[in-house]
């Protein structure tokens, strides 16, 4: 009884209570916000620096985005979301965007009622060993113990990977990435498996990464990328698009560094479309002709992000990959601004 | 004398349900009632729109689905084709297992460490001051986090027991051996111990709950049976001493009685110890108990412990010293006098705030994720909740069953109290 | 006397020997050891296993405390450090994590330039508590104790200081109301006490706040929920929910002891399912369901829907304290209270509950401790606790990846610290009361 009356009170005071309206942009307009769904704290992909500001990979997206419907990228409040509560946050419209290195599975997308509005980083889940341990493949793994972050994905890959080889292995789950490499590190499992994105970026803290190897099999797909609530189409081909025109201006050489040239027009109609020199591609969801341009500007295009934050300069030393263009033989494939 | 009828005679008025005492706690529980129900119709009319909304139902039908993952400690069969449910039990039984385990430990620590800090040792009575203090001030969950890592940190990898050839010819150690005659190797995954085998094999049949062996049950019956044998020779050296006043010695007798039948059961059946062996990547044949388990347990002991000291010390001091005197005149010794005088009395006093520290442990409990552990929190309310999606389902399950052990446990603990405690006459 | 005895006495002294020195074994040092460490063979053998026991601690971690380095950009650099001045096989404390990222560890992202908000909001509150916990200090400084958390929330969240105004307000016109017409009929008077306010806030409140903002000014910066974490946010949500769950864990301490049966079962019920489950099942009600039980499209931000689930979690506790002080209340003060004519509510007022709260309060403190700690649970709803929420993406910035020791031992030590003193005082309170009491 107590309860009820409480929130009922509470309530009826109207405490920060504001109806989420049918629309997400008009929120967020209204607003002057983005909320925005992140890791609490994944090197390279999310994290916050010593004054509180966060960088990375996923939060460039973020800040994209805002650059985009806002016009302003430091306009974004960082809600950071673990495992279990990243996509109750995301339907109870606490966050706008989830972008939270997410894997985009069939019952995410239906059961759960998300919309991921495409892939970021195409990742896979894979395993890292020591190297005097002398495994060189994942199928030599028979009675492994292994250590696995729990409330992912990885862990019914990881399950269905020994079921499907006929091997036994023995797991300890883990709460957060920390942990699990304070665990292996310290020889309590022989090898740790996450995303392999994770892998490179945990091993390339070590103090001796050489003394480390990630396994060659790749034993899943983990197409990681942004999700907004399902229902709201205009939200989220806002965010869809403002992810494509990244991928869209690396192909077309529109960098952060001739974006202004650029942008006073070309003689190539589709990086005119894309920045609003040609046509209005912006009304048509809603925003007005520059917010691509604006979305590059923040931290470049795609592979600019890549660099800064993941890429092969940076300690984590990602290669491009899978994640290169479809040009370049990756998969990268932004549909055409037209 | 003025006559009484001039006292009006008036039918109920609705001012009655308010200013009428006879009436008025009617009146409020009515609109207490009412007020509760309006709340409550509220919440669910919520969930309801909420769920419709979200295009969401709800049913438990979730649970009879494959769970497809693997959990570290099971203590009855499962396998990642169980269902959810199977998978939500194993984690009910972990939770009922580190519980009790907990509750014994911490309850040993406490009463040792309670009694300890009361000694006349200046050193021990300020270490114990210190453990209790240190432990009672900080966060459970550091502990967890801190024995966890001395753990990870101290206790060598199953490799450093590995003896390879080569190190045969060199005359090499291995970095670690094994303790306790070869039998325990302590490692930072697991402490391997022996486990128990069984030559000869009497069958057995299989629940949907658990694989029984008759070899088990065989071991039970004789235990049973000694217990049961065991207490008529009790009864008979008490009836002789009343008689007498002298008690004669049943202890040889007892020891017989308890192990004798289930020696004999375990010798017929050809009873053996499976020593664990390095196999591969880790040790095989005996059993591993997970670190998870042991740093939990720990952590959870010696915090709870910490209060339970605490208790006990207060239960001690609150009885009277001229118990302690009285009894000194009888010509007790300190520590006759402390089991047979203070503690018994002490008890009455120590038992209420002991069960509340119970039932602390359990729900703490909860806390197995920061290790991995797989408790009901970890299975129902961690992965089952995120494969499935499913969180109203989930967590309100989850509470219920925590909310079940809790009354259980205060309950038994209460008949318990209420048998010690000091019947007043 | 005869002269032949007084001749047999050749001697007689006439003043005092000098005290000798007791024997060396009873004697200083020894004897306290004798005493207090070596009385019985089984006390010697403590002695020997504590003082075991003490070197190996001290052994095994003086080394590494020795070797702390304090100035370094990451945890490679002082490895380097610890190896370039102690040896290769050195290892050493780096605390200067501790000192790059103090701030997070306490304020969490709180914007830095406004730290002095929460600072001033901290020593306020030693301030509104002391005259609480010293019956010493002047009566009067209870008001400003009542006006505190208005004060503290515009500090702390900060905006226009009018909201609170307002707020405050609303209570001022009910008590006013209920002075007013508690001359008549009490119920209407109490009803209206209730109404009067919520009707004040809900319709009249907001314009108002505008109003007068427009008016005159009194706005500072606001500052997001989310920007709390570390130290900072154990405080607010173990201060802020003892403190809200007061009112309500006094309601459902009186209907537990109440004689109608509907509403001493249902305080139970309540009390008993909270104290039943673990606070962290709370905490994801918290974070998961609360959204299902409001009405749709209701969204508040996460600290708030926690501080609601530990206010409610500690409400239940609270009950059961102020039961205990309500038991321990002799039976003659209510006899008293009834013989004096006051009805239930005054006698409660006037009576009980004055000195009940009076005795509850170690067990308020032993709550808030208990409370307190927990507060680092909420780690696993995502929010930055000072234990493990900080240090986890302290260690996802690049420098300090693998850093693992010295944060526990920061935030076990702020713990402690804040803990110990506060048992102990909830010690000396209770000693006091003891004795106040004979």
């Amino acid at each position: 009884m107590k309860k009820s009356v409480f929130l009922g009170t509470l309530a009826a005071a109207g405490l920060t209570a504001g109806l989420a309206a049918a629309s997400t942009l008009d929120d967020v307009k209204a607003r002057g916000e983005l909320n925005c769904g992140v890791n609490t704290g994944l090197v390279g992909f999310a994290a916050p620096d010593a004054n509180g500001n966060w960088s990375g990979f996923d939060v460039a997206i973020c800040k994209a985005v805002a650059a985009a419907v806002l016009g302003d990228a430091s306009k974004v409040k960082y809600v950071p979301t673990s495992g279990q509560t990243r996509f109750t946050a995301l339907a109870s419209g606490e966050v706008d965007v989830l972008a939270r290195n997410s894997t985009w599975t069939f019952s995410r997308d239906t059961d759960l009622k998300l919309d991921f509005v495409g892939v970021n980083y195409y990742d896979g889940q894979g395993f890292m060993v020591r190297k005097d341990l002398g495994v060189s493949s994942a199928k030599e793994l028979e009675g492994a113990t292994i250590c696995i972050q729990t409330g992912t994905t990885t862990e019914l890959n990881l399950a269905d990977f020994f079921k499907s080889n006929n091997m036994n292995y023995q797991p300890i789950a883990i709460d957060s990435n920390a942990e699990g490499e304070q665990q292996y590190l310290a020889g309590a499992c022989d090898a740790y498996t996450t995303d392999a994105s994770g892998l490179a970026a945990t091993r390339a803290a070590f103090a001796d990464p050489e003394n480390h190897i990630i396994l060659p099999e790749i034993i899943s797909k983990e197409p990681l990328g942004p999700a907004v609530r399902h229902g709201d189409n205009q939200w989220g081909d806002i965010v869809r698009w403002t992810l494509n025109a990244l991928i869209a201006a690396e192909e077309y050489g529109v960098t952060s560094a001739n974006l202004e040239e650029l942008s006073k027009g070309t003689t190539n109609p589709e990086i005119n479309r894309l920045l609003g020199t040609e046509g209005d591609l912006g009304a048509m969801t809603g925003l007005d002709k520059d917010w691509a341009k604006r979305a590059i500007a923040v931290s470049g295009n795609y592979g600019e992000i890549f660099a800064a934050t993941i890429g092969e300069s940076t300690p984590i030393g990602l290669a491009r990959g899978l994640n290169g263009q479809w040009t370049q033989g990756g998969l990268l494939y932004s549909p055409p601004f037209r | 004398m003025t006559s009484m009828t001039g006292v009006p005679k008036q039918g109920f008025r609705l001012s009655q349900l308010i200013y009428d005492t006879r009436y008025r706690s009617l009146t409020i529980q009515v609109v207490v009632f009412m007020l509760f129900m309006l709340g409550a119709a509220w919440l669910v009319d919520n969930t309801i729109r909420n769920l419709q909304a979200l295009g969401k139902d709800f049913n438990f039908g979730f649970l009879t689905y494959r769970s497809g993952y693997d959990i570290g400690q099971t203590l009855i069969p499962y396998t990642n084709d169980s269902s959810h449910a199977r998978a939500a039990l194993i984690g009910l039984l972990n939770t009922l297992l580190i519980s009790s385990l907990g509750c014994i430990a911490a309850t040993v620590i406490g009463v040792f460490v309670g009694v300890l800090r009361l000694s006349k040792n200046w050193l021990v009575a300020r270490l114990m001051t210190v453990y209790v203090e240190v432990f009672r001030n900080v966060p459970v969950l550091l502990w967890i986090l801190i024995i966890l890592a001395i753990f990870t940190e101290v206790m060598p990898a199953p490799n450093a027991y590995r003896v390879t050839d080569q190190m045969l010819a060199e005359g090499v150690q291995p970095a670690a051996t094994m303790v306790l005659f070869d039998t325990i190797a302590p490692t930072n995954r697991y402490t391997a111990i022996p486990s128990i085998g069984f030559s000869r094999s009497l069958g057995g049949f299989d629940t949907s709950f658990m694989p029984i062996s008759f070899n088990f049950l065989a071991m039970v019956a004789a235990l049973g049976l000694g217990i049961f044998f065991n207490r008529r020779v009790l009864a008979t050296a008490k009836a002789v001493q009343e008689a007498t006043g002298d008690r004669p010695v049943t202890w040889w007798k007892s020891i017989l009685l308890l192990v004798g039948p289930l020696l004999a059961v375990m010798i017929a059946l050809g009873f053996h110890l499976n020593l664990p062996a390095l196999k591969g990547f880790n040790f095989a044949g005996g059993l591993n108990v997970t670190n998870a388990f042991v740093v939990l347990w720990l952590a959870l002991s010696l915090y709870t412990g910490a209060f339970i000291a605490e208790i006990v010390r207060a239960g001690v001091l609150a009885i009277s010293n001229g118990q302690t005197e009285a009894a000194f005149a009888l010509g007790l010794r300190p520590g006759r006098t402390m089991n047979l005088v203070i503690l018994p009395q002490a008890l009455r006093v120590i038992i209420p705030p002991l069960i509340s520290q119970f039932l602390n442990l359990t729900k703490n409990s909860s806390l197995a994720i920061a290790v991995g552990y797989m408790d009901l929190r970890g299975t129902l309310g961690g992965i089952t909740l995120n494969q499935t999606g499913r969180e109203l389902e989930c967590i309100l399950l989850m509470m219920l069953i925590y909310l079940a052990i809790s009354l259980v446990i205060s309950g038994v603990m209460n008949v318990y109290n209420n048998s010690v405690k000091l019947k007043e006459r | 006397m005869s002269p032949t005895q007084s001749d047999s006495i050749a001697f007689v002294r006439s003043e005092m020997l000098p005290q000798k020195p007791a024997p060396v074994s009873e004697a200083g040092a020894i004897r306290w050891l004798r005493e207090n460490l070596f009385s019985s063979p089984l006390n010697t053998l403590l002695t020997l296993i504590g003082a075991y026991v003490v070197y190996w601690l001290v052994t095994h971690s003086l080394p590494w405390l020795s070797h702390s380095v304090w100035t370094a950009g990451s945890v490679s650099e002082c490895r380097q450090i610890i190896t370039d001045t102690w040896g290769a096989d050195a290892t050493g404390a780096c605390w200067a994590v501790i000192r790059e990222r103090w701030s997070q560890f306490i304020f969490g992202f709180y914007p830095w330039q406004m730290v002095w908000r929460p600072v001033l909001a901290f020593v306020l509150l030693l301030v509104a508590i002391a005259p609480v916990l010293f019956s010493a200090l002047p009566r009067k400084m209870l008001t400003f104790s009542l006006i505190y958390p208005l004060l503290a929330i515009w500090l702390l969240w900060g905006g226009s200081a009018w909201t609170e105004l307002v707020v405050l307000a609303g209570f001022v016109l009910g008590w006013a109301t209920y002075v007013a017409l508690s001359k008549g009929s009490t119920l209407i008077a109490v009803i209206a006490a209730v109404l009067v306010p919520i009707l004040w806030w809900k319709f009249a409140a907001a314009p108002t706040t505008e109003v007068l903002q427009n008016v005159i000014s009194l706005s500072i910066p606001k500052v997001s929920s989310s920007d709390f974490g570390g130290f900072l946010l154990a405080v607010t949500l173990g201060v802020g929910g003892i403190v809200m769950s007061l009112p309500l864990g006094i309601v459902l301490a009186l209907g537990r002891q109440s004689d109608m049966f509907l509403v001493k079962s249902l305080s139970v019920g309540f009390i008993e399912f909270i104290r039943g489950v673990p606070l962290i099942t709370l905490l994801f009600v918290a974070s998961l369901l609360l959204n299902y039980f409001l009405p749709p499209g209701t969204n508040f931000d996460i600290i708030l829907r926690v501080m609601i689930l530990v206010t409610l979690f500690a409400a239940a506790y609270i009950a059961e304290v102020i039961r205990g002080g309500l038991a321990a209340l002799p039976r003659g003060q209510y006899e008293a209270a009834d013989a004096l004519g006051l009805d239930y509510w005054k006698a409660q007022r006037l009576i009980i509950l004055p000195q009940a709260l009076k005795i509850s309060i170690p067990g308020i403190v032993s709550t808030f401790i208990g409370m307190f700690k927990d507060t680092t649970l909420v780690v696993f709803v995502g929010l930055f606790d000072p234990l493990k929420g900080v240090p986890d993406f302290v260690r996802a910035d690049f420098n300090w990846k693998g850093i693992y020791w010295e944060p526990f031992i920061f935030t076990g030590a702020i713990f402690f610290i804040f803990n110990f003193s506060m048992s102990r005082y909830s010690m000396y309170l209770e000693r006091k009361l003891q004795r106040d009491h004979h």
